[in-house]
């Protein structure tokens, strides 16, 4: 099951990517095994998911909480807390 | 009702001639202009760049200004966001909202500021000397935003 995900700000350099396609197993069914998964993969994405009060999520453009499912063809955005205006 | 993310700058003057024309029932018109400042935390700021998400950013500042709508009795309302490299003394958004008495028009601008502050998709990246710095979001922002929970 294929995803986009996306980086923004500081976890976009951290991670060293502005957008990935990634393919996770059928287990990750919500944004927290979502992220779980992610840090996972390696030390980097264990580095900058490694706090979650400091990391946003966002699925196809809408905020979302650990809980929210996830599927195939979602575009989900990760992100620290905004700082706009 | 108008959302718009540009990285131009805009003519404060010329939006707020264009939200009322023709429009004799609005009574009262609140601007807010946010700028950059040259300082933070006691650091002098030489150029901020500011990060968005594409899509999304038009998608919540819409939401924002549809939530506004619902609450105030708005005769319009406009939402400009600028992203991209920024000194100081430049704009960085712009809200109008104009209606038919002034208590909604500040009301509903307040809340517009609040909210997009702490939903809005943005990212300020502070270069000071050959540092640079994301800007942290701030608790005082989450508990303006906060006012306005229903």
């Amino acid at each position: 099951m294929n995803m986009r995900v996306l980086y923004f700000a500081w976890l976009r350099e951290r991670v060293g990517l502005a957008e990935e396609t990634v393919s996770p197993p059928p287990e990750v069914r919500t944004v927290a095994d979502l992220i779980t998964w992610l840090r996972s993969r390696g030390e980097v994405y264990e580095a900058a998911l490694a706090d979650p009060s400091i990391v946003r999520v966002a699925v196809n453009q809408d905020y979302a909480r650990p809980d929210h499912p996830v599927q195939a063809g979602d575009e989900i955005a990760i992100f620290p807390p905004v700082t706009g205006g | 009702m108008t959302v718009r993310v540009q990285c131009e700058d805009f003519d404060t003057a010329a939006e707020l001639e264009k939200l009322t024309a023709g429009n004799p029932r609005i009574g009262a018109v609140v601007t807010f202009t946010g700028l950059v400042r040259d300082f933070a935390e006691d650091k002098a700021i030489q150029r901020m760049t500011l990060e968005h998400y594409p899509g999304m950013t038009e998608k919540q500042l819409s939401a924002i200004v549809a939530e506004a709508q619902q609450r105030w009795p708005l005769d319009g309302c406009l939402v400009i966001h600028r992203y991209g490299p920024l000194e100081p003394g430049d704009r960085i958004v712009l809200v109008i909202v104009a209606s038919a008495h002034r208590q909604a028009a500040f009301e509903a601008c307040e809340f517009l500021v609040d909210w997009l502050k702490t939903k809005a998709p943005f990212w300020k990246l502070e270069e000071q000397g050959g540092e640079r710095r994301w800007v942290e979001a701030k608790a005082s922002d989450d508990a303006a935003a906060a006012r306005w929970q229903r």
